[in-house]
């Protein structure tokens, strides 16, 4: 476990960028925290970590946003999904090729496994994210930053 | 040429027939709008399942009152992008099946042209025009020099404009979609809280919500901690007033910018009161194009103007295996 404050939107991307530079194919980021916490802000981050160019804005209306990288980013917003159903082949993507980021991941928290989980709150106007994993896979990255 | 149009990209099963790019023969929509409102937003299995149950019903009434022959149709259109994919692709295999059986021949269009063509119904476009187009999974600035051809000068960097008024409609324990409710409680409201306008660079044509949208969650937050009312009237009112400062702001200097002749808006949040008052009272010299509100929300008949002009400018067809994509790519390529 590993916990992380931001004191701004900047800092907050700057933090995404460094996890998205560790990313690796295939990996899995489960993001938790209330509207407005700074979910999409931080997956901006993770963008431009994985060298995505194209703008990255929310996925809440389509479920998921697919966009071109270093390696392709997956941006699931399953606030609306219970389950993880079959109209989006979710699974395909969440073990696939690219990176995922899921957002209010519980949801479909029966269909997860081997993630970075990064659960996000404010604290006094400060963003405060805590990073956590049972896959060994992320745990140079929890060492790294 | 007369169209058969079909769309299915979110919450409404509608098919239209559309003759010469501007006569409305039928426009048949079944909103499912009731169905999805207890989620709080459109869950996309339960809209396919609705769409298929729906569609061929809704396909031949839009035939019959229309009062053609299925030999009388030209062309079949049907959007093919953005949406909700499983819902997108029972439109599109419908209408793939419709065309086959009867040998008629189908184009794909992008949802986001048919918003901005919904305009062109009760209207006649002028170019250059720009368009604002505003509805719960899109803010874009649209320029537009001559039919069929379009250039994107600004979207939105994180949420649109309908997500933002779905989202603070959410914080204030109102009903799910946002847009109509907050509209109606803001004319009651005064614009006392003092709300951030997210205009990002001042010459640039982008938008950002999410900022605006986290005030007003800090806002909420701030005054139940310290046991103060929260005026739900005067929030909405306050975030309106933001959201259409911005909106407005921007699409009058694009105006200016690009000397249009007329300025339009498109997509479900051009019904939005608070939005078309204040583009009506700061828009000066440009002529302003708002759709009927029946053209605004989601409607094949706008599908089936968009084909025609799509058709007129490219003579092209699509295959069959045409095929559904959540993303729009009108005027970024």
């Amino acid at each position: 476990m590993k916990t992380i404050y931001t004191r701004n939107v900047e800092e907050t991307i700057e933090l995404g960028k460094l996890i998205g530079h560790m990313m690796f194919s295939g990996a899995i980021i489960t993001l938790n925290g209330d509207l407005g916490a700074g979910k999409t802000t931080l997956t901006k981050g993770i963008a431009l970590g994985l060298g995505v160019k194209r703008v990255v804005n929310s996925p809440t209306f389509t479920i998921m946003k697919v966009y071109d990288g270093r390696i392709p980013l997956y941006h699931m917003d399953v606030y609306r999904l219970d389950g993880i159903g079959f109209d989006y082949d979710l699974e395909d993507y969440l073990y696939g090729e690219g990176v995922s980021v899921v957002e209010w991941s519980d949801n479909i928290k029966d269909s997860l496994e081997g993630f970075l989980r990064i659960d996000i709150s404010i604290e006094n106007g400060n963003r405060k994210f805590t990073l956590s994993t049972d896959d060994s896979r992320y745990n140079m990255i929890l060492e790294k930053l | 040429m007369i169209i058969l149009a079909i769309e299915t990209s979110c919450d409404e099963t509608s098919a239209a027939v559309v003759k010469n790019g501007k006569e409305i023969l039928s426009n048949i929509v079944v909103s499912q709008m009731d169905i999805h409102s207890e989620f709080g937003g459109v869950v996309p299995e339960v809209a396919s399942r609705h769409h298929v149950t729906s569609i061929t019903k809704v396909i031949d009434k839009a035939i019959n009152d229309a009062g053609i022959e299925k030999s009388d149709i030209d062309l079949v259109a049907v959007t093919k992008a953005p949406g909700l994919i499983g819902a997108l692709l029972v439109g599109i295999n419908a209408a793939k099946a419709f065309a086959f059986s009867n040998n008629i021949p189908i184009i794909g269009i992008d949802h986001i042209k048919g918003h901005i063509y919904a305009n062109q119904i009760e209207n006649d476009m002028k170019f250059p025009l720009i368009t604002l187009v505003v509805s719960g999974g899109h803010t874009e600035l649209v320029l537009m020099k001559e039919h069929n051809r379009f250039e994107l000068l600004g979207c939105t960097q994180d949420d649109a404009v309908g997500e933002a008024y779905d989202k603070v409609a959410r914080v204030l324990g109102l009903s799910y979609p946002g847009g109509p409710i907050v509209d109606k409680l803001a004319k009651e409201g005064i614009d006392s809280y003092n709300l951030p306008r997210p205009y990002l660079q001042k010459d640039k044509f982008d938008f950002s919500f999410s900022g605006l949208k986290s005030a007003v969650i800090n806002l909420i937050h701030n005054s139940k901690q310290r046991n103060e009312e929260i005026r739900v009237n005067d929030v909405c009112r306050s975030f309106q007033e933001s959201v259409t400062d911005v909106l407005v702001t921007k699409t009058i200097s694009a105006a200016k910018k690009y000397g249009v002749k007329q300025v339009m808006i498109a997509g479900g949040v051009a019904a939005n009161r608070g939005l078309r008052n204040k583009l009506n009272d700061n828009i000066g010299e440009f002529e302003l194009i708002i759709p009927h509100v029946k053209y605004c929300t989601d409607n094949a008949a706008m599908i089936g103007v968009a084909a025609h002009y799509q058709y007129l400018d490219l003579r092209m067809y699509d295959k069959m295996d045409l095929n559904g994509r959540p993303f729009s790519e009108l005027g970024r390529d």
